[in-house]
Parts: structure tokens; C-alpha cells; sequence
């Protein structure tokens, strides 16, 4: 008992400031990319050519990156001449709108919800996670929420082991047909209202794994998507500030 | 006795003219595994492949021999609709063969438990070692589970969705009250189809399938990818490269082998432990993160190196950040040794004989766990571990606390591999230029993930592109040591039997 106690007082307060203060985040870190169109040009198509998922895009004219296809290797950074693409530190990444999610073309971090559903779970959510084809990358980096780390529950958000007893469900994985009708049926057990959340590359939109027959190409095929949270995985802030976001317990 | 002779020898990561692997008469080839295998050598991977332009289906065997630290790679040809089953009397080709039956719809005559895998289609239409009708996807899940009947037996199945944030599979218990009689895990339900998409590759995303092979895995199965396509292409990667290779490897060890004595704790009810290591397990992630901007080490384990290099000023924050965050895994992991309420959960629960672990081929710290000294750092070591070599860490008793103590001894050892490598680091670049794969060439890699060994075995067609990628995770092994080690437990055991395994559910379904 003695040694416990000494323990507990060797390992210290640990739990993060966020979102009082910023985050602390690795210098190498690969948040939010953003294209210079001025210094694009939009010729050489180069970024294209080695993305691996097909997130870069020309559309009327512009150099376009899908967040939800993403998967942040820093490829295109890489290879582009002229330094057009680059990775900043920005962590914000969420979105409400699938389309909104395309950088270059308008502003992103549009995760509020509508005030009737942020009146509803803006102050207790309980989600249901589902993996569906996940690697197990994103799941880890939504367990670790719940560590004496980021302290989940103190935003009066918690996981829970019954649809029954959600409020809605947070889906990882590119939803692989093998999992498609287990999702359903989660979906479909959690009581209205309800809200579903996309967290990853692969939730938003396969992923690695678009295009696979094995897969549904992600979630929002099989169930109504609200909050997309994109990364492969994203950083558990990343993560946090999607959820926090979506609730309007962060505003701008 | 001889006939093993006759199979083509190959090293790790090493390459090998696809013409020198021999096609065997199904005698010889069955006979000559079934005495290696009883003499101590190991199924690394068994698998099938369709022959360019030739009718029926190859299967290829690699069979791993730790005491001479080579691996032998042999075929034999099945041109009717069956093959007869090894598993009878070497239960280590179990699962490879019910893969081999549903990919290919060759049905292994006399296999005990013939079930499906995966739940796909075979590659050979109109062929079905189940006999199902048409073209059509089974459905996941629907098979015949065994079942034990009697009075008072029950049965309890749970998943694919399970309670708390965790991949899917479907488990089902048959139960005497509390006893269980058996586990039947049936998977699937994680199937991507990445063997099939890796056909025809390399190309641009087939890093990015190993990075997410497994997810926990990144480091582990990127480095046996980039392994075999640097034997492929005769690549010599760096020293530096090497090293930083070696040391993200350890750390994902550190990372998984510590949240997962967490979590021990948690399924015990020791929260003291369980909440320490839930942090403590983030900061071996952050350390990740410091070397390549991302905690599972996304982007730096490349083909030819290391997508990232070190300076003075991080390798000195990471052998700070390294000393703090051991001294306290060592003060939370102690705690659990010392408290008699956890020791007496964790001992004499689920546990794995010896025996039984080489039945079925156990792998990684499960085996060690058991006593098996198989470790592929020291048996067939490949990059900075054939010049630095970590200890292999054993235990006796192959049960929950064996399952635990081996990673808190491996959590040491690994610790002070890469204090080590970080004093010592060679100077010099960190990337070296690789060269197109070789045509029609087999290599076989192995790396010891932490969860154990991880095989890729790559055959390249005559432009040099992917005939064939076969990746067999440890969890491919182990999967059947968690069945075996629920046997004649609670049930309320469970929870803690799986986390002393924690295996991967993607990596088996792939």
C-alpha cells in the first residue's frame, strides 16, 4: 500500500492544459497542408503523380488537396519544385461538410454543429466506437482520449460499451463489406438523436483502401456522416478538437 | 531424412532466383516438412499461387531453422480439387491451409477444423472447398461453429462489435457456468484485400498498405516490406539508417509492451498501474513522433533507409525523454509484481504449455512466454541486429503472469538497446538509391515485431513486379494460443487472457 501511495505521488498530475493553452506538438509534426495557387501555377502536376490516394486534384483551374483522402506522408511537399504544397502545424482539421474538407478551395474547420444538437450533447455525449476495417492506428489514438492524459470525460465525453447507451457512434476504417451490415445495425441501435462521426482517412473516404471492393470506400455510404475528422490517424488533439469543435465547446 | 536437402536454402531478406525453388512430388514435400517441423523447425509461411500459364496451384512452403539460422523454401504442384492435409500431424499448417482452401477452393483432405478464414471468394471461379454454389461473396460469419451440448452447458458469443474501442471479431464460448470448454474465434470482419491489390506492385500506395497493415505495427511490417524489396533490388542500406531503424522498431515495442501492462491492470482492476501506463505508453509514441512527425511512425521506415534524420540536440531530448519514461514504467510496472491482489489473477491464469506452443507455432513473447527461445533478433537477425544483439527474454509457465513479466523484461532490454544505439550513432546519410526489384526472384523477410515474427515473402513476375506478396502477421500464428489458453478458464477471464496476446484483428484478416 505504502509503495502505491509513493507511486502515485512519484507519477505525478499529468493531464494536459488543452484546451486553455495550445498543445504541445513534435517539431516534425504534419498538420493542416495548404497550397500556394500563386505559386502553383498548376502546370507541372507533379504532387498528382506521387500522391498516394488521389487527394490532389485540379478543379477549375486550381491545385486541390482532399483532407479526407489525405493520408499526410508529405509526398507532395516533397516532390513539388516550387514549394507550393506545404504541411503547417495546424491541428484543426475537422469539418461538418464533406466538401468542405477540400483545400484550395474554401476555408475548412467548419465542425459546428446546429444549435439544436449542440443544445442536446453540448454538455454529455456518449459515443459508440465502431471499427470497420481501421488499422488500429486511429483506435489507439481515440483510446488514449480517455488516459489521465487528455482526461476525456472532463468535456463531459465518454465511450460506452452499448449503442443503447450512446448518442451517437465515431467510425474508423474504410468500412469493409465484411463490416458493413455489423455498422448498420450499431447505427441503428443507438436511439434518435443521433450523430455519427468519421475519424481518419479511411472513415471519411477508404483511405488507402478507396477503390477496394473489399471496402465501402468509408462511412458516409452506410450511415450519415455529421463530423469529419481527417488523419491517418489524426493526433489525438486532433481528434479532441473535432469533438470539442462539433459540440461548440471550442469557438473562434 | 534427406529429403529437406533437396529445398532451396535462403537467408533473410536475402534473394533468390525463382527457378532454383523445387517443385517436389506431394510426398516428398509433405514428408520432408512433417519430420523438419517435428525436429524443431518452424512454418514461416505456407501459401498458394497460381502458376503463370500452367494448370492446378502451387504451394509454397518456407520452413525457418533457428539453430542454423536459414530458411528453406520448397513447392509442390495440386492439379485435382484436393491435396491431403498435413494438419493431422502437424497442426502448425492449420490455418495456412483453411487459407489455402479459400483462396484457391482446394479442399485439404482430412483437416480437422476446416473452416473459413476470411470469408471470401476463391481466386478460381466455380471451385469452393465448401461446395457453395455460384460466384457469390460468403456471408461473414456463417459457418458451423462447434458446439459442445449437454446439461447446463451454454453458450456465450460476443462481436464483431465488442464493448470498448477495439477492432472486430466474433468470439463464441462454450460454457459449464463459469468454466469454459472452448473458444471458437472466427474472423474476417477486418478484410481489406490487401494481398490481392499488392499484385502487380510496388507502386506508390504499397507503402502505405504495409504502414497500415497493422496499425500498431507500422514500424514492424514497413521495415520487413522495405527488407524484402531492398533484397530485390540489391540495395545496401546505410549504417545510420540501420540504426534509427532499430531504435523506431524498440520503440513501438516499448510503446505496445507498456500500454498493454496498462491494460493488464485495468482487466485486473489495478487502476494505479493501468492509468501510468496509459500515459506512459503516449510518450513512447511522442518519442516516435520526435523522429518522424508521427506517432506510429508513419513515413520513416522508406525503402532504401529512413525518411528522416537525427541531429545532436533530438538524439539528447530523445535519451532524456527515454530515461524519464522508463524510470516510471519501471515504478508502475513494479507495482504490479508487488501486489499480491494482481499476482494471484495473473498467475496460473491461461496458460499455454510448451508443447502446445510448438504444436501450433506460437510466436513472440507468447512463445517466450511458454519457454520457446525463438526471437528472429537472434535467430535471424537482419540491419543493426546482426552487429547489436538484445538478449531473448524467456519464461517458463506460459500463463498471464509469464505472458506479462517477458514484456516488462523485453521493455528493459529493448531500453537499453536504444540508449546504446543513441551513444553510438555512425555518422553518414540515411538513404541509399534502390534499383528496380529483380525479375522472377523470391526473398523472404523476417522481423521480430513486437508481437512477433513477421514474414513477407515476395515473388516477382519477369518484369519485376509483385507475382505474388504473402504477409503473415504473428497474430496469424497466435490467434489459436488465445483459443488454447481459454480452456478450462472463467469466462471472466477472458478479458485479461486476450490482452496478455493483444493480437492483431487487421493483420490476420489483411
Amino acid at each position: 500500500m505504502f509503495s502505491i501511495i509513493m507511486a502515485r505521488l512519484r507519477q505525478g498530475h499529468r493531464t494536459i492544459r488543452y484546451p486553455r493553452r495550445p498543445p504541445v506538438l513534435p517539431d516534425r509534426f504534419r498538420g493542416l497542408p495548404v497550397i500556394d495557387q500563386g505559386l502553383c501555377g498548376n502546370a507541372c502536376g507533379g504532387c498528382e503523380g506521387v500522391c498516394p490516394t488521389g487527394a490532389l486534384m485540379r478543379r477549375d483551374g486550381r491545385m486541390t488537396l482532399d483532407l479526407g483522402l489525405c493520408v499526410f506522408c508529405g509526398e507532395c511537399e516533397k516532390r513539388c519544385p516550387k514549394g507550393a504544397v506545404k504541411f503547417t502545424r495546424e491541428h484543426r482539421l475537422a469539418s461538418r461538410g464533406r466538401e468542405s474538407l477540400v483545400v484550395g478551395q474554401e476555408a475548412v474547420l467548419r465542425a459546428r454543429l446546429d444549435e439544436t444538437t449542440r443544445k442536446l450533447f453540448g454538455r454529455s455525449l456518449k459515443l459508440r466506437q465502431v471499427c470497420a476495417g481501421g488499422c488500429g492506428a486511429c483506435e489507439a489514438d481515440c483510446n488514449v482520449l480517455t488516459t489521465v492524459v487528455f482526461d476525456l470525460g472532463r468535456f463531459g465525453i465518454q465511450f460506452v460499451a452499448s449503442p443503447r447507451h450512446a448518442d451517437g457512434i465515431l467510425v474508423t476504417g474504410p468500412v469493409t463489406k465484411n463490416m458493413e451490415l455489423a455498422l448498420k445495425k450499431t447505427y441503428d441501435a443507438v436511439p434518435d438523436p443521433k450523430l455519427v462521426i468519421a475519424v481518419g482517412a479511411c472513415a471519411i473516404s477508404g483511405g488507402p483502401y478507396t477503390g477496394h471492393a473489399e471496402t465501402c470506400g468509408g462511412a458516409s455510404g452506410v450511415v450519415p456522416v455529421d463530423v469529419y475528422i481527417p488523419g491517418c490517424p489524426p493526433h489525438p488533439i486532433t481528434i479532441l478538437d473535432g469533438l470539442l469543435r462539433a459540440l461548440g465547446r471550442i469557438k473562434e | 531424412m534427406t529429403a529437406i536437402l533437396r529445398w532451396a536454402v535462403l537467408r533473410n531478406g536475402t534473394p533468390l532466383p525463382r527457378r532454383e525453388i523445387p517443385l517436389l512430388e506431394g510426398a516428398v514435400f509433405r514428408a520432408s516438412l512433417i519430420e523438419s517441423v517435428a525436429d524443431g523447425a518452424r512454418v514461416a509461411a505456407y501459401f498458394g499461387y497460381l502458376p503463370e500459364g500452367e494448370p492446378g496451384v502451387d504451394l509454397y512452403a518456407v520452413l525457418a531453422f533457428r539453430e542454423d539460422g536459414v530458411l528453406r523454401v520448397a513447392r509442390m504442384r495440386v492439379t485435382g480439387e484436393s491435396f491431403p492435409s498435413l494438419t493431422p500431424a502437424c497442426p502448425q499448417v492449420h490455418l495456412f491451409e483453411r487459407e489455402i482452401a479459400e483462396q484457391f477452393g482446394l479442399t485439404p483432405e482430412g483437416h480437422p477444423w476446416l473452416k473459413p478464414v476470411r470469408f471470401v471468394k476463391s481466386c478460381r471461379p466455380g471451385h469452393d472447398a465448401w461446395g457453395r454454389e455460384g460466384d457469390v461473396q460468403p456471408l461473414i460469419g456463417v459457418m458451423d461453429f462447434y458446439r459442445v451440448e449437454g446439461e447446463e452447458v451454454h453458450e456465450v458469443a460476443v462481436g464483431p462489435v465488442h464493448a470498448g474501442i477495439i477492432e472486430p471479431g466474433h468470439f463464441r464460448f462454450q460454457c459449464h457456468g463459469e468454466q469454459v470448454f472452448h473458444l471458437e474465434i472466427s474472423l474476417g470482419y477486418q478484410h481489406r484485400g490487401v494481398e490481392r491489390v499488392l499484385r502487380g506492385g510496388p507502386d506508390k500506395r504499397t507503402i502505405h498498405y504495409m504502414e497500415t497493415l497493422s496499425g500498431d505495427t507500422t514500424i514492424g511490417h514497413t521495415l520487413a516490406y522495405c527488407q524484402a524489396l531492398e533484397g530485390l533490388s540489391g540495395c545496401s542500406v546505410p549504417a545510420r539508417a540501420q540504426v534509427l531503424r532499430g531504435i523506431a522498431l524498440e520503440l513501438e515495442r516499448l510503446a505496445n509492451h507498456t500500454g498493454d501492462l496498462g491494460a493488464l491492470a485495468g482487466d485486473v482492476g489495478f487502476l494505479p498501474t493501468s492509468s501510468y501506463c496509459g500515459r506512459l505508453r503516449g510518450d513512447f509514441l511522442n518519442m516516435t513522433a520526435l523522429l518522424c512527425g508521427n506517432r506510429f511512425g508513419r513515413g520513416l521506415v522508406r525503402t532504401g533507409g529512413a525518411g528522416f534524420d537525427v541531429d545532436a540536440p533530438l538524439v539528447e531530448e530523445l535519451r532524456k525523454r527515454l530515461d524519464l519514461t522508463l524510470r516510471d514504467v519501471s515504478n508502475a510496472v513494479t507495482l504490479l509484481w508487488e501486489s499480491p491482489s494482481v499476482m494471484s489473477r495473473f498467475e496460473e491464469t491461461g496458460r499455454v504449455s510448451l508443447e502446445t506452443c510448438g504444436e501450433i507455432g506460437l510466436v513472440g513473447p507468447a512463445a517466450r512466454a511458454s519457454g520457446a527461445e525463438f526471437d528472429v533478433r537472434q535467430d535471424f537477425p537482419s540491419g543493426i541486429f546482426r552487429f547489436s544483439q538484445i538478449p531473448v527474454s524467456t519464461g517458463r509457465d506460459g500463463d498471464v503472469f509469464e505472458r506479462a513479466f517477458v514484456r516488462w523484461l523485453e521493455i528493459q532490454r529493448s531500453g537499453d538497446f536504444i540508449r546504446e544505439q543513441l551513444q553510438m550513432l555512425v555518422a553518414g546519410p540515411v538513404m541509399a538509391e534502390a534499383k528496380a526489384p529483380a525479375p522472377d526472384t523470391v526473398v523472404v523477410s523476417l522481423v521480430e515485431g513486437w508481437r512477433g515474427a513477421i514474414t513477407h515473402v515476395a515473388l516477382t513476375d519477369k518484369d519485376g513486379k509483385f507475382a505474388a506478396y504473402k504477409v503473415v502477421d504473428p497474430s496469424f500464428h497466435n490467434w489459436m494460443g488465445l483459443a488454447m489458453a481459454l480452456r478450462n478458464q472463467q469466462i471472466s477471464d477472458f478479458p485479461l487472457c486476450n490482452k496478455s496476446f493483444n493480437l492483431s484483428y487487421c493483420g490476420h484478416d489483411l
